[in-house]
């Protein structure tokens, strides 16, 4: 684990990058690292999120910035910039059902090739996909989720990259700390190594790549 | 007393003490407000929140304690945070005894669309697939009507959540169940016969011999 600043950390993403970001309707999103790409101006970016926030706030600002080409989502409905874009053609959305996106996401970082869940069955959710009956319920086969980076944000964080997190801003954040190539983290507050109990870690530290220093 | 008013009261007496219960965005919400007083169940949060209270006076709210829409929420003594893929493993294991969605359309076997309006209003599914195929019992709160269209129907037009029925769908005017797979009026509101129940359904609605009024 290193840590690094700001402007370092979003120059490490190239434009083109799959992002898993974590937070849900912007809240335990890494807003820094989010207004750092748009800032950069990261264009062609592929987005795995739970939603797409709202204007102004979260993934909502790199909606309006026009960062992203592709988007794969739970839900779009409170950002109309999404939709507007989707109509459009300059953005692709994939929906797919929050608990299939986080249990894919846990596959991707679990060494999972997938999972089996009857969620979407006989729906348009079921289009291009296997069904398998299993003891005689259906099942729909959903692949597995990685990304190039993930984007988190934690409550605490120490030196070697032990994470907590606050209340709801937990949300898809360590399922998505499993399944990057490189994990970059922020945090509300950085600690001593020590200060955040073993059994109080929900993130372990060999699963971050790089925290985002305070200043 | 207004229709949505109506809805939540009614399905609020469909609650029992240690319930887990999750409610969705619209008039499901506003059944958190008519718990009976002996009544204890938890409200789950789709974010990952068990035990969410009343709105936050002001001052009190926390930017990290929200609703599934994002909004500021409080937490019960004995509450519980969690990640998103324990928050749906509770809801597609099972463990969630009641969940109260919003409806599009329910048709005469009880299959719901609510998620999306092809080239209309396409929001997402967000959890409501889930919700619908994992909870023990599936509530659908609406109003029976759209505009004068009724929207408990033969068969859905719009892109169905599940392939699982709903167990009750309670309106401004009724509450209809579905045994055997076949939509049957339970209770008419105050002031509602059978008969305008019927003129305000495309679906057939079995009649049994004694049809209640709703208690509210």
């Amino acid at each position: 684990m290193k840590t690094i600043a700001l402007k370092d950390a979003a120059a490490m993403i190239p434009d083109g990058a799959s992002l898993l970001i974590g937070g849900f309707m912007a809240v335990g999103t890494p807003e820094r690292l989010v207004d750092e790409l748009v800032r950069q101006g990261k264009r062609n970016l592929t987005v795995i999120a739970n939603d797409t926030a709202m204007p102004g706030r979260g993934i909502g600002k790199l909606v309006s910035a026009g960062l992203i080409a592709r988007t794969i989502a739970s839900h779009i409905g409170l950002n109309p910039e999404t939709q507007q874009q989707m109509i459009a053609g300059k953005m692709a959305v994939d929906l797919v059902p929050q608990g299939t996106l986080v249990e894919r996401i846990r596959a991707g970082g679990f060494g999972l090739g997938g999972i089996l869940t009857p969620t979407g069955v006989g729906t348009v959710v079921e289009e291009g996909k296997r069904r398998m009956e299993i003891d005689g319920r259906s099942y729909l086969v959903e692949t597995a989720l990685r990304a190039d980076f993930a984007l988190v944000h934690a409550f605490l964080a120490d030196y070697d990259g032990n994470l907590s997190y606050a209340l709801t801003a937990r949300n898809f954040n360590p399922v998505m700390a499993t399944a990057a190539d490189t994990v970059i983290v922020t945090a509300e507050h950085i600690v001593p190594v020590g200060v955040i109990a073993p059994d109080h870690v929900v993130t372990p530290a060999p699963l971050v790549d790089y925290l985002v220093t305070n200043e | 007393m207004d229709a949505q008013t109506i809805i939540a009261k009614r399905i609020a007496h469909e609650l029992r003490s240690g319930m887990l219960v999750n409610l969705g965005i619209g008039i499901p919400t506003l059944v958190a407000s008519h718990v009976p007083k002996t009544v204890r169940v938890f409200f789950q949060s789709e974010n990952g929140l068990i035990g969410t209270g009343p709105i936050p006076e002001e001052g009190m709210a926390h930017p990290t304690l929200t609703d599934a829409a994002g909004n500021p929420v409080s937490a019960l003594p004995g509450a519980s945070t969690f990640d998103s893929a324990v928050s749906f493993g509770l809801i597609r294991g099972g463990h969630v005894d009641m969940t109260v969605l919003g409806g599009l359309q329910v048709d005469s076997q009880g299959h719901l669309a609510n998620w999306m309006i092809p080239g209309k209003m396409v929001p997402g599914m967000g959890g409501a697939m889930d919700l619908v195929t994992g909870a023990k019992r599936v509530v659908v709160a609406m109003q029976h009507t759209a505009k004068g269209k009724p929207k408990i129907v033969k068969q859905c037009t719009l892109p169905l959540t599940s392939l699982r029925q709903v167990d009750l769908v309670v309106t401004d005017l009724a509450v209809i169940a579905f045994p055997n797979s076949r939509a049957t009026l339970i209770e008419t509101a105050p002031g509602i016969t059978a008969e305008e129940v019927i003129a305000a359904t495309e679906a057939e609605l079995v009649l049994p011999d004694h049809v209640q009024q709703m208690t509210l």
